[in-house]
């Protein structure tokens, strides 16, 4: 292989690996919230673009990324919480069908409540001055931005797997996706563990659209293809697990991305493949856990 | 079985009144006939959601200007907008165009933003005589193979806009560029037109990329360009892929060597200050520049941004214009749109100065015949960002209608 096409590929592969880490931040919430309170999110999609919204505003009104980066996961987590409260918590002991609708008018309402705040023109989200612009690499040039989101994502993906592999509410998560019922029998406060869970899946959702606001930028409709692209991720993946939102991340991540790069016409094919293939051979996902009947 | 025991006379009785009262009706429908002043209903397809929803927000602002400036009122008829969402969704859309034919009973239909969409109700306009004006979707064929007495588009061709740039960019911009457009056909078309001139210029495409329509990450093809290294691409785009596109291409600095070419949509006012300096120094065609230098366009200019505190784009001229012709020819019928025929000739004849410059229909495709300028980005003054005319066509652009 020439050196030119050694470079195209490991670009490609950092490209892939920007998208996954993406991807894996809206996965991680979204199969949490799943895994641990058997709600289908549908408006997951919808809090990643108010994050990027609310982002651009912090972003036009202190002239700092840094504090919007901070600052918006915050304030849509605590969004997150209202909601949880007083919208999906009276639906636990209603059918799944329920949440699903009410997670799906949701997502409706936040789009057109954004589209009125922030108008439909598309918004971009400036990349702090620093990562603006590109570096030499691999013989190519590849954004300075894409690679501050690469490293943004791993951090965020070992401190996940420390607080959930390696802290007690993180067992207490873990114990939850597994057996619900039995935790509560534990003593254990529920109801604010489902808050909590709620509000950092939110939060997460919203950190990937302030991550993410510098490559796509903000526009009504972004919600609903970032959401159906995080779907697929869980359910190759694997519902409730950490493994399986960050392996299934990678995997779909890069395949979109080589896909693209060499079978344009078959990159979305590849990535719907997938998925069929994942439902037939391991319903539950790569690392989901099988139900027990 | 029935305590309503009807009896043969009460029956005729009944049929009588019956009778008398249908007769009463169509007497009275006969008397309103000739002098209407029913409100008149237009129903408005365009897209509120998705990839394009900025685009149907435009149209749609650039309408209620033209509208607001005669009160609502042509032909002697209140008008009355009934909106649908396009959500570019050619189904979806099918069955609320359908609705608004059949349950709403519109008068007159308009809009369309995506050629997909305009294509799936092509027949059911043509076939349900119902008068359009398309006010955005350029897909060529609607202006050929698939025209239709009673379809009138106010917009463009997506050949109209790209074929002056082929010749253009090989004289002033490079003898070599790069296809990179949007997969679906309307950037199929564009690259084919600006590929047709461009070589018959004597010009060389050194390699087509279309990535999937919509798409919001460019990174995997931003790469194939660079191996490429083209002194320049020709590219169509819009709406909010338009805007991530140019972004990114910046971002991997490929905007330092290589030269952007493309249909004006690429880099219109609706996307430009998103954009910003990666869109600087841009080369583009289209059928209308915020800086185009006449009274029109200036009124129009301005008016705009009073009413909506906003810049206009394109899709604000386009709605304008439509509802213009609205206005126009229900006013040269005295608001009498039962007779189909003398509606349609009104339109067909219709003619005004546009802020685009003279607008008037093709009397055989019923696309609008019209100057395409030379534009390029620069920085008007204090980092505003907009698309400076360099010089416009001979004469106007008439699409070839096969």
């Amino acid at each position: 292989m020439s050196t030119d096409t050694l470079s195209f590929i490991a670009i490609q592969f950092l490209n892939g690996l920007a998208y996954s880490l993406l991807l894996f931040l809206l996965a991680a919430g979204l199969s949490l919230i799943f895994g641990m309170m058997d709600v289908v999110n549908l408006a997951h999609g919808s809090f990643f673009l108010i994050g990027t919204y609310v982002g651009l505003t912090i972003v036009r009104v202190t002239g700092n990324f840094w504090i919007a980066l901070v600052v918006t996961p915050l304030l849509i987590g605590a969004l997150g919480l209202v909601v949880e409260r007083y919208l999906i918590r009276s639906l636990y002991n209603r059918s799944p069908l329920d949440q699903v609708l009410l997670t799906f008018g949701l997502a409706f309402i936040l789009m057109d409540l954004a589209k009125w705040i922030w108008g439909a023109n598309v918004l971009a989200l400036p990349a702090p001055a620093a990562l603006d612009g590109s570096v030499a690499l691999f013989g190519g040039q590849f954004p300075k931005y894409r690679l501050f989101v690469i490293a943004a994502g791993f951090v965020l993906a070992v401190v996940l797997y420390y607080l959930n592999d390696r802290t007690s509410f993180g067992a207490v998560i873990r114990a939850g996706v597994a057996d619900r019922e039995m935790v509560s029998g534990l003593g254990i406060n529920i109801a604010l563990v489902f808050s909590i869970v709620f509000a950092v899946g939110i939060g997460l959702a919203a950190l990937s659209g302030v991550v993410a606001g510098p490559i796509y930028s903000a526009f009504p409709g972004l919600d609903f293809q970032v959401l159906i692209t995080t779907l697929i991720v869980v359910v190759v993946g694997g519902m409730g697990t950490y493994k399986g939102s960050l392996f299934g991340s990678l995997l779909i991540g890069e395949v979109q991305t080589f896909g693209q790069a060499f079978f344009p016409d078959l990159a979305l094919f590849l990535i719907f493949g997938i998925m069929a293939a994942v439902l037939l051979i391991k319903p539950a996902g790569l690392f989901g856990r099988e139900a027990v009947a | 079985m029935s305590n309503v025991q009807l009896t043969r006379r009460d029956f005729l009785k009944t049929l009588a009144v019956g009778a008398g009262a249908l007769s009463m009706g169509s007497l009275l429908e006969a008397c309103a006939a000739p002098a209407p002043s029913a409100p008149l209903k237009i129903g408005v397809l365009l897209p509120y959601s998705q990839v394009y929803a900025a685009l149907g927000q435009s149209i749609t602002q650039g309408m209620q200007m033209y509208f607001d400036s005669v009160n609502n009122i042509a032909g002697g008829r209140a008008l009355t907008l009934i909106k649908e969402d396009e959500a570019n969704d050619p189904q979806g859309s099918l069955t609320k165009t359908r609705k608004l034919i059949e349950q709403d009973k519109v008068d007159l239909f308009t809009g369309v933003v995506a050629t997909p969409v305009v294509y799936a109700l092509r027949d059911l306009l043509d076939s349900s005589k119902m008068i359009s004006l398309i006010s955005n979707a350029g897909g060529n064929d609607l202006t050929r193979k698939r025209k239709s007495p009673y379809i009138f588009r106010t917009s463009f061709t997506s050949w109209q806009v790209a074929s002056p740039l082929g010749p253009w960019v090989y004289q002033n911009v490079a003898k070599s560029v790069m296809i990179v457009a949007a997969d679906y056909g309307f950037g199929h078309e564009s690259a084919d037109a600006f590929k047709e001139t461009f070589t018959k210029a004597g010009g060389t495409i050194v390699g087509e990329l279309y990535p999937p329509f919509p798409s919001t990450d460019f990174g995997a093809f931003l790469p194939k360009i660079a191996a490429a290294k083209p002194p320049a691409i020709y590219s169509f785009f819009s709406g909010s892929d338009a805007a991530n596109f140019i972004k990114q291409f910046a971002d991997y600095g490929l905007n330092k060597d290589i030269k952007i070419t493309g249909s004006g949509f690429l880099v219109e006012q609706d996307v430009l200050p998103a954009q910003g300096a990666a869109a600087n120094g841009a080369y583009s065609t289209l059928h209308w520049a915020l800086t185009l230098d006449n009274p029109e366009n200036k009124k129009f200019v301005d008016d705009y941004k009073a009413k909506f505190n906003a810049t206009a784009d394109v899709f604000a001229l386009q709605g304008f214009d439509t509802a213009r012709v609205i206005v126009d020819a229900l006013n040269a019928v005295k608001g009498d749109t039962s007779n189909k025929d003398n509606l349609l000739q009104a339109i067909r004849a219709v003619k005004f100065n546009s802020p685009r410059g003279p607008f008037v229909f093709d009397q055989t495709t019923q696309n609008v015949n019209q100057f395409i300028y030379y534009r390029q980005v620069r920085d008007t003054g204090g980092g505003a960002l907009a698309n400076v005319v360099l010089g416009k066509t001979d004469q106007p652009v008439v699409d070839p209608g096969v």
